[in-house]
């Protein structure tokens, strides 16, 4: 079964061996184990980039082969982000909580412990109680856990939801947008216990491994989002190789037509929609540590809408087309963002990137859409000539 | 109170002595009463303030407020007041009469006049009478409103006197209304109390229930028994209004039971005695537990070191022993009786108002939404293109008003210019995007939603660059400014009023496009069948094009209208197309009454949140949008569904 999958999909292996060479490449030039000719905050880039590539991988799966254009996805990120900042959190503070009780005449109790520790985390709200919601946060393995079963259960909950009263189209997108809207409100609220638009910041700092240099942790989150991004994308590749994958292509095309034929079109929908959930999650967890800071204007509506450009641009319907659109969109958001590119100077008039760059890529996308709806992906579908290749 | 009666008869006796002294002068008059101004008592200061009073002098009042505040100073030499601010180690003289400000350097060459607390009250009072009958009408108006931020007893008698001499009846108005409210808190005689009390209670002003509440004010009490003469407010269980913890912690308050150890006594007893590493022969190192510490603690207590816990039982008894109540601090049952019934009737009324002007929040709340989501009606509702830009042509409305603003100073005029600029402006933007790229994708709707996506971060970085991030003021009209009000609690400003008018002829205006003209009539058709539509002579390329102009020239007129009272920003689209969308959804696609029920509903539900929890308008838009995606799971096609063929699919 394995060999016939491999087989079938040669791109899985190239993809794999692409990867692998610019891990070992990107390690040999970081600064921790390489030659140090590359700085960590690009290291960090990078590595965050290969997060964002994972989850646009999910959202591919998700619409350019089931059709659901879910506008939710970056939140499920966001959620991730959230589960494992709050344990990164919360430990660090006991870190510095017991280390400036430890100076008190008696030793601290329980209690003293936790009452310090909400004082420090909360103390920006206002407020200095432990809410319901952090009742795990002390547990590194629960908040994995969370990272994985939040998204998956909101996904599950939600798309049971939709699916089930037959919500389709441009419907559904304006529901999980909704639902995005909804969830970003909530979190930006102070007494939802997230700390409302403060976010959960200094997440940078790993809880036990303060010894270790951030270049060091850095390469380290590199490797695991590439190890990530590797086991999702043959996740999914396997995925949408089988039957399932039939289905969900036939579901994409014509889902009143699959439904006749009798198959439980909300069962596949609502499974793929959890499945990419999750593992959109998964990525996030994997994002925020390098990012350091995470808040709600993370999750804001218009970063689903990204995602959603990204895959877009890359091309919808192949799972590489995904992963080029996020890398290559977002590293060029970053640079052109960032003030490093050159401006141009008109004589009359100086283009400066930083004001023109959104500009360039709204009007990029509406030309992408309108001329090239396979995105970059499509290209190669000229050179490689792929009869089974993607979506409409 | 005596005394400043008798001022006030003096005054008037001087008065009708002397009708005319103009010649007179501040000084003059100060200087005839020297020793009374410079060594004031409360038996001379009332001749002087007669003397004041008679003399009919401009300035008096601020006088009056710079002896009070000792600012007046005499010069030794010759006697002379000023009045007079140190600085920098000298002082600044201002002459009484002429206002001139000279400076002396040596501080000894000048005494100052320091009244005491008895004298400065007759002086105030006084000062309020002198205010209260001031030539100038709005200072009358202002001591009034001072009375009225903070009233007190000895207000009562000049606010009194005054009334007779006012002739203003506007003032006359305010000064009976305020000397209700005074006899209401301070008359001696009870009986007028109450009489004045249950006048008050058809008031519902901010005024009259701080009025209200003030004599209604209770303090928390606890005594073995209730004593004789308390005017009990509320006699209290513990256990039921507030838990025995607090029960016990009042009576240690009151000091009738003994203190409880708290943790952090606990604490500090064993920090106390720490020797060698250890307490009451516990190792401090094992005191990481509450229980630990409660033990060694225990410990100390058996040395008869430090004070035993008090037990539960102990406690309880001493709880039992005691009576919780609430007392008046007004003594007089009567009173707080009658005070109580004025309090439940202005409740009632407040009640009823208070809902009336939820629903007004509510009916401009949702003619907002309906001005931003009609437009989406049309282009998304009818024609099923989804435009995620909507916002961004709201915010090209607003925008086009603030230009024209620059343009034209008279904001009446900028206005009416506007309007159909804005109509104009976002006419040919929706024109443009429809020839261009709506066009191409008619029959990929999820595209559309992406492409627009760009249009929209394009645009709304294109005004960022030419508008710059900070907002942008579109000023209304001066007859748009104010707020209508009915009374204290129901009022709704000019603005939104404006602004459900405009949402009603709109609503009116688009449903005569699209049932009574040829142009509505070439909509439908098209929208229902274009196939059919074009064999029979409509051209769809055209009817889309004006449909889609149509949309996006409603949204530049909704724009202007929200520019005008929120600020017009780059990013102020993206606040409303979400809730555009939910509004076209929930109301049902396709269908402009629907959009209205939508924009209802949204409206309704999300100030009906707001209610409960008034001080998060986050949590009612969060729970808003909850409530909207469960409404879709029984209502999917919205409140009006449109039946039959027209709903296409």
């Amino acid at each position: 079964m394995e060999r016939s999958f491999v087989a079938r999909n040669p791109s899985v292996l190239w993809f794999l061996l692409a990867l692998s060479i610019f891990t070992i490449v990107v390690t040999i030039l970081s600064e921790a184990l390489g030659l140090g000719l590359m700085s960590t905050s690009f290291l960090k880039t990078l590595g965050k980039t290969l997060c964002l590539c994972l989850v646009a991988v999910a959202m591919d799966v998700v619409w350019g082969y089931c059709g659901i254009l879910s506008l939710g996805h970056f939140a499920f990120f966001g959620i991730g982000g959230y589960a494992v900042g709050m344990w990164l959190m919360y430990a660090r503070t006991e870190g510095i909580v017991l280390t400036s009780l430890a100076s008190a005449p008696l030793p601290p109790t329980p209690e003293e412990v936790t009452s310090a520790i909400g004082t420090q985390i909360f103390g920006v709200v206002g407020s200095s109680e432990f809410p319901a919601i952090w009742a795990f946060s002390d547990s590194l393995i629960l908040q994995l856990l969370a990272v994985v079963l939040v998204p998956g259960l909101l996904a599950l909950v939600f798309g049971w939801l939709a699916f089930r009263s037959r919500v389709t189209g441009v419907y559904l997108s304006i529901l999980t947008q909704a639902m995005t809207l909804a969830l970003s409100l909530y979190f930006f609220q102070n007494d939802t216990g997230l700390r409302g638009n403060n976010g959960l910041s200094g997440l940078q700092n790993i809880p036990g491994l303060e010894s270790v240099s951030q270049a060091t942790i850095s390469l380290w989150f590199f490797w695991a989002s590439a190890l990530a991004l590797g086991l999702g994308y043959v996740l999914f590749a396997w995925l949408v190789s089988g039957k399932l994958g039939s289905v969900i292509r036939a579901i994409r095309d014509n889902e009143a037509r699959v439904r006749f034929l009798g198959y439980h079109v909300e069962g596949y929908k609502l499974f793929v929609f959890t499945v990419t959930a999750m593992v959109a999650g998964i990525a996030g967890a994997l994002y925020y540590p390098q990012a350091g800071i995470i808040n709600p204007a993370e999750i804001a509506p218009v970063a689903s809408i990204y995602l959603a450009v990204w895959v877009a641009i890359g091309g919808r319907g192949r799972l590489y087309g995904a992963i080029i659109g996020a890398a290559l969109v977002s590293l060029m958001s970053s640079w052109f963002t960032g003030g490093s590119a050159p401006d141009i100077n008109l004589g009359i008039y100086v283009v400066k990137w930083t004001d023109w760059w959104l500009v360039l890529l709204g009007l990029t996308f509406v030309a992408v859409t309108l001329f090239f709806p396979k995105g970059i992906g499509g290209l190669f579908d000229r050179l490689v000539r792929n009869p089974d290749g993607g979506a409409r | 109170m005596r005394a400043l009666l008798f001022a006030l008869a003096f005054l008037a006796s001087v008065a009708a002595v002397t009708p005319s002294a103009n010649a007179q002068t501040l000084q003059s008059v100060l200087q005839d009463n020297a020793e009374a101004v410079a060594k004031p008592a409360r038996r001379t200061v009332e001749a002087v303030l007669a003397a004041l009073s008679a003399a009919q002098l401009e300035g008096v009042p601020e006088f009056l407020e710079s002896w009070r505040d000792r600012n007046l100073w005499q010069r030794n030499a010759d006697g002379l007041f000023f009045v007079a601010a140190e600085a920098d180690g000298g002082l600044v003289l201002t002459d009484l009469d002429t206002g001139a400000e000279s400076r002396a350097e040596n501080t000894r060459d000048f005494s100052q006049i320091r009244p005491n607390a008895g004298v400065r009250r007759v002086i105030d009072a006084a000062l309020v009478q002198f205010l209260l009958s001031d030539p100038d009408l709005n200072r009358r108006l202002a001591a009034l409103d001072a009375i009225s931020r903070d009233p007190a007893e000895d207000q009562l008698e000049p606010l009194r006197a005054s009334i007779d001499g006012e002739g203003n009846s506007t003032v006359l108005a305010r000064k009976q209304q305020l000397e209700r409210q005074l006899t209401a808190l301070y008359d001696a005689d009870p009986a007028a109390r109450i009489t004045a009390i249950e006048a008050l209670s058809g008031d519902l002003s901010v005024e009259v229930r701080g009025i209200l509440s003030r004599i209604l004010s209770a303090r928390d009490a606890v005594a073995a028994a209730i004593p004789e003469g308390v005017n009990v407010a509320a006699t209290l269980t513990p256990g039921e209004d507030f838990d025995m913890a607090t029960a016990y912690a009042r009576l240690v308050d009151a000091d009738l039971a003994p203190a409880t150890v708290q943790p952090a006594d606990v604490n500090a007893a064993l920090i106390a005695r720490i020797a060698e590493g250890s307490v009451a022969g516990v190792p401090v190192a094992t005191l990481n537990t509450e229980a630990a510490r409660v033990a060694a603690y225990r410990t100390l207590v058996a040395a008869g070191e430090v004070p035993p816990f008090i037990t539960p039982d102990e406690r309880e008894a001493a709880i039992a022993a005691h009576v919780f109540y609430q007392a008046y601090n007004e003594p007089n049952a009567e009173v707080t009786a009658a005070a109580e019934d004025a309090q439940a009737a202005i409740a009632t009324r407040l009640a009823a108002g208070q809902a009336a002007d939820l629903t007004l929040d509510a009916l401009s709340l949702a003619s907002i939404y309906f001005l931003a989501a009609v437009g989406l009606a049309i282009t998304f509702g009818v024609m099923g293109v989804i435009n995620m830009a909507h916002g961004e042509f709201i915010m090209m409305g607003a925008y086009t008003g603030y230009v024209v603003q620059l343009f034209v100073p008279d904001y009446t005029l900028s206005i009416l210019i506007a309007l159909p600029l804005a109509f104009a402006v976002t006419f040919g933007a929706g024109v443009a995007m429809e020839r261009l790229v709506i066009r191409w994708l008619y029959h990929r709707p999820l595209e559309t939603l992406l492409a627009t996506f760009g249009i929209s971060i394009a645009l709304q970085q294109l005004a960022k660059n030419i508008f710059g991030t900070q907002a942008r003021p579109l000023t209304s009209p001066d007859w748009l400014a104010g707020a209508w009000v009915i009374n204290d609690v129901v009022q709704i400003s000019y603005i939104r009023i404006a602004i459900f008018f405009l949402a009603l002829i709109f609503l009116g205006l688009i449903l005569f496009i699209l049932k009574r003209t040829r142009l509505g009539l070439e909509v439908r058709a098209v929208t229902q069948n274009p196939g059919m539509a074009a064999s029979m002579g409509i051209n769809p390329d055209r009817i889309n094009m004006l449909t889609f102009g149509l949309g996006s020239g409603i949204a530049g007129i909704a724009g202007v209208a929200i520019g005008l009272y929120a600020k017009v920003t780059s990013e102020m689209g993206s606040d409303y197309i979400v809730q555009s969308f939910m509004t076209v959804v929930v109301g049902g696609v396709g269908n402009v009454w629907g959009t209205l029920a939508g924009a209802t509903m949204i409206g309704f539900t999300q100030k009906g949140i707001e209610w409960f929890n008034p001080s998060n308008t986050l949590a009612a838009q969060t729970f808003m949008i909850l409530f909207v995606i469960l409404f879709i799971q029984f209502r999917p096609k919205g409140i009006v569904a449109l039946r039959g063929r027209a709903a296409g699919d």
